[in-house]
């Protein structure tokens, strides 16, 4: 149950870290090319230090956990899944899942397990950057209608990364509702998810068992 | 402790003389990411304390980490310890001038709460070339995850800023 919890976290991660890489390159402005790649090197790294936690307790290891699952046994939320081709919907993203994860990891360094309090209050620190990149760019765009809409249209997505007691939280950080609100909770995925696990594993999966 | 076995203090001196992997003018120990030594018998464990999770650096520590205790004769046990014992202000200060003489400049001191953009928009950063706080942010987010740039208004150049965390 716990290790089922701590995936939870260490899969959205893991995802969300592989769709911010995809701007690697291509992003805007050469400045959002290094914070994007320095986000996603963060975001995998902190999924790496959550599926070691969820690998002692399930005798195996990390890369197992990340790689070698099938699509439906991941247990990320769907907003991280979603393959988004503009930077609008991209921010509004990360703006959200930042608010969402903080409200989340506020929660975890107060629980009574020891081990994940002090990772949480590790990758909180961490987070503080990416929380401030967001929220520049959320005061940046905030009167632009296509930030906007991409806020409103991803809203029911982000509620899905909380279990339903945190959400009112969420919505209060955001000014957003939740009562009016149908979240996309987790557990289904988006076909998305499968496109992406095709690359992310295909090199491990060309030669199974290779020491890398 | 028998002739064979190494003293505790004899393995951080061994410790100290292995430099940071991305930025080898600092030892990790003056980088602060040692946490512990302890000594039992002919096994050494040292407990690492990462910098940011996704330090690539940290597989390449973890094995410096235990070549250097094996060179003592001893057994090694590395630790990595993902609690938030390791902060910015565990960079020792002799290890913050070197980082400041490699053109890197040294993290500001951890504040009372959460770093803010406010923060790194003053003038409280200085230039590691010309000394110069008229500086300002040019990205959060640098070519490793513990680094900013800055660009220095003086003496028009870019420099590295560590961040504070």
């Amino acid at each position: 149950m716990r290790a089922q919890r701590v995936l939870e976290l260490a899969d959205d991660e893991l995802i969300l870290g592989w769709r911010d890489s995809e701007w690697t390159g291509i992003a805007p402005t050469l400045e959002e090319d290094v914070a994007f790649s320095s986000i996603a090197q963060n975001e995998i790294g902190h999924a790496r230090a959550l599926y070691e936690v969820a690998a002692a307790e399930l005798d195996t290891d990390a890369d197992a956990l990340a790689f070698d699952r099938a699509p439906g046994e991941y247990r990320c939320a769907q907003l991280v899944e979603l393959r988004l081709m503009d930077w609008a919907h991209t921010i509004a993203r990360r703006y959200l899942y930042e608010e969402a994860d903080r409200v989340r990891i506020d929660a975890l360094r107060r629980s009574d397990d020891a081990e994940l309090a002090g990772l949480a209050a590790k990758i909180d620190r961490e987070e503080t950057y990416h929380r401030l990149h967001a929220e520049m760019w959320a005061g940046r765009l905030r009167d632009e209608p296509r930030f906007r809409s991409a806020v409103e249209e991803l809203w029911p997505y982000a509620l899905g990364v909380l279990d339903p007691e945190l959400r009112p939280e969420l919505a209060r950080r955001v000014g957003l509702r939740v009562d009016s609100t149908q979240a996309v909770d987790r557990g289904a995925h988006t076909p998305e998810l499968e496109e992406l696990w095709n690359e992310m594993t295909e090199v491990r999966g060309s030669a199974p068992g290779q020491q890398w | 402790m028998s002739a064979d076995e190494v003293g505790a203090d004899e393995v951080w001196a061994a410790l100290d003389e292995i430099p940071d992997p991305e930025i080898p003018v600092i030892s990790l120990v003056e980088l602060g990411v040692i946490r512990d030594v302890t000594v039992d018998g002919v096994r050494v464990r040292v407990e690492l304390t990462p910098t940011f999770l996704g330090c690539p650096a940290l597989e390449a520590m973890k094995r410096a980490l235990a070549e250097k205790v094996a060179e003592l004769g001893a057994e090694p046990e590395v630790a990595v310890i993902t609690d938030d014992s390791w902060s910015t202000d565990r960079i020792s200060s002799a290890g913050r001038e070197k980082l400041r003489e490699a053109g890197f400049a040294p993290p500001a001191p951890r504040a009372a709460g959460a770093t803010t953009l406010v923060q790194l928009q003053s003038k409280a950063f200085r230039c590691p070339y010309c000394d110069s706080t008229e500086t300002r942010l040019e990205n959060i987010f640098g070519p490793t995850p513990c680094r900013s740039l800055r660009w220095c208004e003086s003496c028009r150049q870019p420099f590295e800023q560590f961040k504070t965390i």
